[in-house]
């Protein structure tokens, strides 16, 4: 038992049993409590495999901006049906077998993924490659293996272009705010 | 500091107790400054009103803290009938608990830091901004409407308030080009023109900008609306009392000493003091040099605390709609502006210029700041006024002639 591994045991543990807590809680927002101890959980998970700026972003994204949007929405919205969710034996089954699914499928897959290959060259490319790389330009480095996958699967690397996938996530976000926009309106009728 | 530790202790042991030290540390800083903060808080609204402040508790009033503090412990613990009991006790920890993990990544010295984190100061924005997550249960679960009001002021200031701020962040940041607030010191080191707020304009008005945002992220006045007394009782405070109330103030001052050192490493040098042209840590030898380091950081945050000390005492409240469009209208374009232009300060203006703009504003803002502490000392109005008369009222008038004196 080495300290990450202590460490990792208690944190996995407690996001595990906040992250039940969400699906347990009936209070719409003891829900988001819980949910926030399972977001900076996760976040912790990412501090302790050294990944700085993801465990940050993970916080500043989420803990500090869509949880806290819930929760404003849940107090200023919260009446009657909303405030106390009481969850159906049907619904119990059908998430339950939907969660064991996933579940399953993540071990499965977390057995199979292989240990990304040594490469060559440690040093980080520049703003300037990664800069030409989204645009298929150029590749960062074109010779090592797609990491990830077993060391006989050779799958050929071409330059690909990230520009058009990002300006489509773009305009996928400006539809929808426009759609939000669109539903917040003053309703006004049209005089005839 | 697990080095040091290793000398006595195996491995995984090191670690622990260094982290151990070093929370018992950042907790010891929060607690005792918070101590002295809010005796400095009463006495410097004592003398900005012409009263005296605290007098009665040791000496200049210094233990009134401590008397507060027993005052505190000893009252009731009390939660409402209407109140979510679970989410009222959990939120003042929650409040306390982001703005200590703040202190985590804020170095106090060279290499004097809990966690020397790659991402220090996005790390410091992103634990920040979560405090008001406590603000907003604690408002939600007291079962009251005044609470509930404070909190939902609260969350949309602190989410609006969040934007500029960052942005501001970001200007320094574009100088230094790292987010790691360790190496961002180090590039401040030497003179005072070396420090980034004088580098260019702009980062110049983002400290301006940045600490205006900061104070209002720290709800404080004059952006305490989720508190406003004079129209919520006390916002989100009001089913409080007893010790979870102060564990609120531990975290707003908690807060406020975190802005503070953030605002002091990115843009007033961090623990340099700005008249030595060398790093103190090696010059010194490492005990005096670090003692000095933290020092003379620990000297700019309170006195940057006393600027909103002095701020909160001297402006008068703001209404929510004048400190929603002061955010959006006014904040948040210029803090784009000021972005766009520090770039393009990086890319376009030639190097000469750039040295000479330094200094205009480096002796400028010296000056202009020594003339203001000068002009403390002049001869208060009035002062020549013989015993016995009202200074200033008739002092240079003549006395009309239809008026025959007696």
């Amino acid at each position: 038992m080495t300290l990450p591994i202590v460490l990792f045991a208690i944190v996995a543990t407690i996001t595990a049993i906040s992250a039940l807590g969400v699906v347990l809680a009936r209070n719409v927002v003891r829900m988001a409590v819980w949910l926030l101890f399972t977001l900076v959980g996760v976040s912790l998970l990412y501090f302790l495999l050294g990944a700085e700026f993801a465990g940050t972003v993970q916080l500043i994204v989420y803990v500090g901006g869509t949880l806290i949007l819930i929760v404003f929405g849940v107090m200023l919205t919260a009446q009657g049906p909303l405030r106390e969710l009481r969850t159906r034996p049907a619904e119990w089954l059908v998430g339950g077998i939907v969660g064991a699914l996933l579940f399953g499928l993540l071990v499965t897959a977390s057995y199979q993924i292989a240990l990304p290959p040594p490469s060559t060259d440690n040093t980080l490319p520049g703003p300037g490659p990664l800069g030409l790389t989204f645009l298929g330009v150029t590749e960062t480095s074109p010779t090592a293996n797609v990491s990830g996958l077993p060391d006989d699967v050779v799958v050929p690397r071409k330059p690909v272009a990230y520009l058009l996938p990002f300006e489509i996530v773009s305009v996928h976000l400006l539809v929808v705010l426009i759609g939000a926009a669109y539903l917040a309106r003053a309703k006004r009728r049209v005089k005839a | 500091m697990p080095e040091f530790w290793s000398e006595f202790l195996p491995y995984p042991w090191n670690i622990v107790v260094a982290g151990a030290v070093a929370a018992g540390l950042l907790f010891g800083f929060i607690g005792g400054s918070t101590f002295f903060a809010i005796w400095a808080e009463r006495k410097v609204s004592g003398r900005i009103q012409d009263r005296l402040g605290p007098t009665r508790v040791g000496p200049f009033g210094l233990l009134q803290s401590l008397a507060d503090g027993i005052k505190l412990i000893s009252k009731e613990d009390h939660a409402p009938i209407g109140a979510d009991r679970f989410l009222f006790k959990l939120a003042p920890y929650l409040a306390f608990c982001a703005s200590f993990v703040g202190f985590l990544a804020l170095p106090f010295g060279n290499h004097l830091v809990a966690q020397e984190l790659n991402v220090a100061a996005f790390f410091m924005l992103a634990v920040l901004s979560s405090e008001v997550f406590g603000v907003v249960l604690a408002g939600y679960a007291s079962g009251s409407k005044w609470s509930l009001f404070g909190g939902v002021r609260e969350a949309a200031q602190v989410v609006s308030y969040e934007v500029p701020r960052a942005m501001c962040v970001v200007v320094p940041i574009c100088v230094a080009g790292t987010l790691n607030l360790n190496t961002i010191g180090n590039q401040q080191v030497g003179w005072f023109w070396n420090w980034n707020m004088f580098h260019d304009p702009f980062t110049f008005v983002a400290f301006f900008i940045f600490f205006i945002c900061a104070t209002a992220s720290c709800k404080r006045a004059p952006f305490d609306l989720a508190e406003a007394e004079s129209e919520l009782v006390a916002g989100f405070l009001t089913e409080y009392s007893g010790i979870r109330w102060s564990y609120f103030f531990l975290a707003e001052y908690g807060s406020m000493f975190a802005v503070s050192g953030l605002a002091s490493m990115l843009f007033l040098g961090g623990w340099h003091t700005g008249v030595l042209p060398f790093e103190p840590a090696i010059e010194f030898g490492f005990i005096g040099g670090n003692l000095l380091n933290a020092a003379v950081f620990i000297g700019k945050c309170w006195m940057l605390v006393m600027l909103m000390m002095w701020l909160r005492w001297s402006l008068p409240r703001l209404r929510i709609d004048q400190v929603m469009m002061t955010c959006l209208q006014y904040f948040l374009p210029i803090s784009c502006v000021l972005l766009v232009g520090v770039c393009l300060w990086q890319l376009v203006v030639p190097s000469q210029v750039a040295v000479i703009v330094t200094y205009v504003l480096a002796f400028g803002w010296t000056g202009f700041l020594a003339i203001v502490f000068l002009s403390v000392f002049r001869t208060p109005l009035g002062a020549d006024a013989a015993r016995g008369e009202l200074p200033g009222a008739w002092h240079d008038q003549r006395v009309p002639a239809n008026v025959k004196p007696n």
